[in-house]
């Protein structure tokens, strides 16, 4: 099986944990991925807050990319760019005439066939059925799942989950052989976007999300996306600091517990 | 020779603002055949429907084309006045200048022309029309009431009392409706089982009202006056006459753990069950989807204990065939479920609940017999959350509208919570407080200052779950929009009131309109609000849409007025704007040939067969025939005829023609 994917800056930067793991599950049960040629930054927070225009068109490109090297389904590993880029097809869909007007600022037949998956999606449908056959060491432990803001929402454009108390995550982790524990703070906001420039206000809320996590008991809490770990992890010392707590709580990528 | 009047109308400015209507009286008065051409401010006036006798009777018209709003509004206005000035009342036509053209339009020379245009074709048509005989048909005396809440009860009481017949029509084991499961009720908190119940019983004694619980609306076929209803009476499992209501069956049946529909699903009840101990009829039915025997084939315990053998396990849905007059539909509402709510937790929560199950933990005769108790453990809750407008305007949820009774109701509930438990806290969240009605406002107000209810202006983002306590996560906006954050015990939602299931195929069923959330649609929002576009079906209660009790028992009257007004006459008169097949002389009869394709798409299955028989009685043609009183003049079968057999009276193919060949033609 062959598949594309779209790394984007995360990966191969601060979360490139995630990316080794991904990698390592894609190796271990035999697909293989193509990176998309020539990718390009996705926009992430910063293009749709200054200029359509240019947040769709950088997407769009990659999707353009991936139609043309024949990469039908691609992986996007960041909760940000898979956001992104289902965004942008979606409105392109909606509206032929920006679609034209997009293939022209990119300068590329777009046609928005490719099918996107986010790595909940690709574990379900890919590892999932050839767990059984492959599995060393189960995943006894009782985990929160958190999902974040993106994975699951614009909920009527993503067309993914349900946007309040989201479940594929749970039922993945489930069948890992894990216990998910009941967590309201699973979409509850992580500071996103404030890590760099106001790590009090990442502090506070990442603080609320890990207190419930280790009230409830939990062993470990699960994400699919390197900011929501960058917030919940990197920043453990500063919220240790804002709440003075001693949380240790671990905080693992999905596809880490799979490989564990 | 014809001699046509035209009378133009400014409809105040409505129409002259933008159509130079002294032109168009002008231009139009010089047309061939129009004796008689003038303008006035308000034609459907006093003065100006003088104006239409008088000029009928001086200039010895043969018709009139009233050129003013839309036939719907005031064609009965100006037919009246025809008849009264001498003139058969289907000799006068509408030009329709203000729907059609003034208001539509600019002001300028085309807006004009278009006026001339558009009476021209009228013209042309009047000058064919017929004189035409309104058609008499009879009046069935006797009412059907579709559902018998308290908009049902009242109803069905007032028309029986005013000496007509009633048969009514409840889907559930028994009538009551929504204020059967009501503790008690606001504005003055009186008991609502107390004043419900008399009337129940009184509905089932009643010498004019027949009453048919477990029974649904099969059909509804005919027109005001003659309706044929058919009627399901769901098999009970039961002979009603040999029944004593001892319910012994209903203690003995093994089945006992389904959950209680009466109780909202706080109670459990066997499968022959009575749905509450004051119902009416005080009969049991037996629930064929949980009943043993019917699913395994073994039991049968209520059979072996029923002292006088009245259970039934053979017995089949009955149809009842109903010659109906006038019918009003009282079915009531539902509301939302706390699963509806993915941010109250998607009902999972045992202690978020609804304010349904609010009244039943009320009530006296609730599964707590009126103790504040939440589900979950049973204890006292010491702090309790209301939320309002639980999916009520709320565009996302799709349900823009206010759901009208919940701003009332959560303030009852915060009430009785203070009267039952003195040291617990009631906290409601609302948007606004909507407590438009007598002696309401101050209600709400007693709520505040009298019970210490405290009310917080903001929403609820979410509600929790914690070391089993809810955590109810809002906002106070007229604290500057602070969060707020309440560790609760339970919480209730005001969840919205929505149409019945069901409410949408009933509607169907009985041709009337609903609109886009199933609530049934009233004739007029203001002029006829217990009127359904359906001539002799009305409405009442909260099918239309969310209301009180006060505001149900109403329209009820209301309702039960019009049928009662209905059945004061012996016979309706109707527009003979009906199809007629020809008739020629012998031997052919009829141009018709008898293919009766006519009568496979008639919608009104208003077309008949005639036989032409010899003197012994030999059928020589069968030919078809148009039974006046169902034909609703919609003329399909008028195109599809292949032999032009078909006419329609007062819209005949030649008029149209006429209409048409007046447009084309050059002026
Ligand atoms: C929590 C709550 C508290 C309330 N408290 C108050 C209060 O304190 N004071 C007050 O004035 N109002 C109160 N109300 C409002 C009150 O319940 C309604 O005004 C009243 O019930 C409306 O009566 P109804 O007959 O129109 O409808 P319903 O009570 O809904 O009755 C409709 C009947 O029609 C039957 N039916 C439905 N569909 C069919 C069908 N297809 N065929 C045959 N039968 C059918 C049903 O079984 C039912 O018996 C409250 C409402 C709620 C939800
Ligand atoms: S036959 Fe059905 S209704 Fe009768 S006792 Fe048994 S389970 Fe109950
Ligand atoms: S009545 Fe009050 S609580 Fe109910 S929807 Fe209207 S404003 Fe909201
Ligand atoms: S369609 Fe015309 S010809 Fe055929 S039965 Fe009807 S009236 Fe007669
Ligand atoms: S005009 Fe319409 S309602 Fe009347 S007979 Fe023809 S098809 Fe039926």
């Amino acid at each position: 099986m062959k598949f594309g994917i779209y790394p984007g800056c995360s990966l191969t930067g601060s979360a490139r944990d995630y990316n080794e793991s991904v990698f390592a599950l894609a190796e271990a049960f035999e697909l293989e991925f193509t990176q998309i040629p020539d990718w390009n930054c996705c926009g992430a927070t910063a293009a749709h807050n200054l200029n359509k225009e240019l947040s769709l068109a950088l997407p769009a490109r990659i999707l353009a990319l991936a139609e043309k090297n024949g990469l039908d389904e691609i992986i996007v590993p960041c909760a940000a760019c898979y956001s992104r880029l289902v965004v942008t097809q979606h409105e392109l869909k909606k509206d032929p005439e920006l679609k034209n007007r997009i293939s022209e600022v990119i300068e590329m037949d777009y046609k928005g066939t490719s099918r996107i998956l986010n790595v909940i999606e690709w574990i379900d449908k890919y590892i999932i059925p050839q767990l059984d056959a492959k599995i060393v060491n189960q995943f006894r432990y009782k985990v929160a799942c958190y999902y974040g803001c993106l994975l699951v929402r614009p909920n009527k454009v993503l067309n993914y989950d349900r946007a309040e108390d989201p479940q594929t995550m749970d039922i993945v982790m489930t069948k890992l052989g894990a216990t998910p524990i009941d967590y309201p703070y699973k979409t509850e906001c992580c500071g996103a976007g404030f890590s760099i420039s106001r790590t009090d206000i990442v502090s506070k809320l990442s603080g609320k999300i890990i207190e419930d996590a280790e009230h409830r008991g939990a062993d470990a809490i699960i994400v699919a996306c390197p900011m929501c770990h960058s917030n919940l992890d990197m920043r453990r010392p500063d919220i240790n600091k804002y709440w003075k707590t001693e949380y240790n709580i671990p905080v693992i990528f999905v596809t880490q517990a799979i490989g564990q | 020779m014809a001699r046509i009047g035209v009378f133009v109308c400014h409809c105040g400015e409505n129409i002259s603002a933008t159509v130079d209507c002294g032109k168009v009286a002008d231009t139009i008065g010089k047309l061939k055949h129009v004796a008689y051409s003038t303008e006035y401010k308000y034609m459907c006036s006093d003065p100006g429907q003088t104006l239409i006798k008088d000029a009928i009777r001086e200039h010895k018209l043969t018709g009139v084309v009233v050129s003013a709003c839309s036939p719907r509004m005031h064609e009965p206005t100006f037919r009246k006045a025809c008849a009264e000035g001498g003139l058969n009342p289907f000799l006068c036509e509408m030009a329709n200048l203000r729907e059609h053209c003034s208001w539509v339009h600019e002001k300028n020379e085309l807006t004009t022309e278009k006026a001339i245009d558009i009476i021209r074709t009228q013209v042309e048509k009047v000058k064919l029309n017929s004189a035409l005989q309104p058609i008499r048909v009879p009046v069935t005396k006797t009412s059907m009431v579709i559902g018998g809440g308290i908009a049902g009860i009242q109803a069905a009481l007032d028309i029986a009392n005013c000496g007509h017949k009633v048969v009514m029509v409840e889907r559930s084991p028994s009538i009551g409706g929504h204020m059967s499961q009501l503790s008690e009720t606001f504005p003055t908190l009186d008991c609502s089982q107390c004043i419900l119940t008399p009337r129940m019983v009184e509905v089932a004694q009643h010498p004019n009202i027949t009453l048919y619980t477990y029974a649904e609306v099969e059909s509804v076929e005919g027109f005001i006056g003659n309706f044929k209803v058919k009627i399901r009476k769901k098999a009970k499992s039961l002979d009603e006459k040999a029944c004593t209501g001892c319910g012994l069956c209903t203690t003995k049946c093994p089945q006992k753990k389904i959950p209680n529909e009466f109780e909202q699903g706080m109670g459990m009840r066997p499968a022959i069950y009575v749905p509450f101990p004051q119902a009416v009829p005080n009969r049991p039915v037996i629930d064929k989807e949980h009943c043993t025997y019917y699913i395994k084939g073994k039991c049968k315990v209520c059979e072996i204990v029923c002292p006088t053998k009245a259970i039934r396990f053979d017995q089949p849905d009955e149809i009842l065939d109903l010659e109906i007059g006038a019918i009003v539909v009282s079915t009531g509402f539902d509301i939302k479920h706390a699963d509806f709510f993915p941010e109250y937790g998607y009902g999972k929560y045992k202690d978020v609940i609804d304010g349904l199950q609010f009244e039943r933990l009320a009530s006296a005769s609730g599964p707590t017999a009126g103790a504040i108790l939440r589900p979950s453990d049973g204890q006292v809750p010491k702090n309790i959350v209301f939320i309002a407008c639980a999916g009520s305007r709320d565009p996302a949820k799709g349900i823009a509208y206010c759901s009208k009774i919940c701003c009332m109701y959560t303030a009852k509930h915060a009430m009785l919570y203070k009267h039952k438990v003195h040291e617990g806290n009631a906290h409601v969240f609302y948007m606004d407080i909507r407590s438009g009605g007598k002696n309401y406002d101050e209600f709400v107000r007693r709520a505040i200052e009298e019970d210490y209810v405290n009310y917080i202006r903001g929403r609820v983002s979410t509600v929790y779950e914690r070391d089993g306590k809810l955590i109810v996560k809002g906002v106070d906006t007229l604290l500057g929009a602070q969060p707020v954050e309440i560790v609760a015990d339970m919480v209730v939602l005001a969840t919205a009131g929505v149409a019945n299931p069901g409410a949408e195929e009933l509607a169907q069923k009985l041709h009337v309109s609903y609109d886009s959330h199933k609530f049934f649609a009233e004739a007029h929002p203001k002029l006829k609000p217990v009127e359904t576009n359906t001539a002799g079906i009305f409405l009442a209660g909260a099918c239309q849409n969310p209301k009180d009790i006060p505001d149900s028992v109403s329209q009820a009257s209301g309702a039960a007025v019009k049928v009662a007004a209905l059945f004061s006459q012996n016979g309706l008169t109707r527009e003979p704007l009906v199809a007629f097949v020809n008739r020629t002389a012998p031997p052919m009869y009829s141009t018709c040939v008898g293919c009766f394709l006519c009568q496979s798409v008639c919608p009104y299955q208003a077309i008949e067969r005639e036989d032409f028989k010899t003197r012994d009685g030999k059928i020589i043609k069968t030919v078809a025939k148009i039974n006046e009183g169902l034909c609703q003049g919609c003329g399909t079968c008028v195109a599809l005829c292949r032999s032009k057999s078909i006419d329609l009276y007062g819209y005949s193919n030649n008029q149209v023609y006429a209409e048409v060949v007046a447009l084309l033609n050059e002026f």
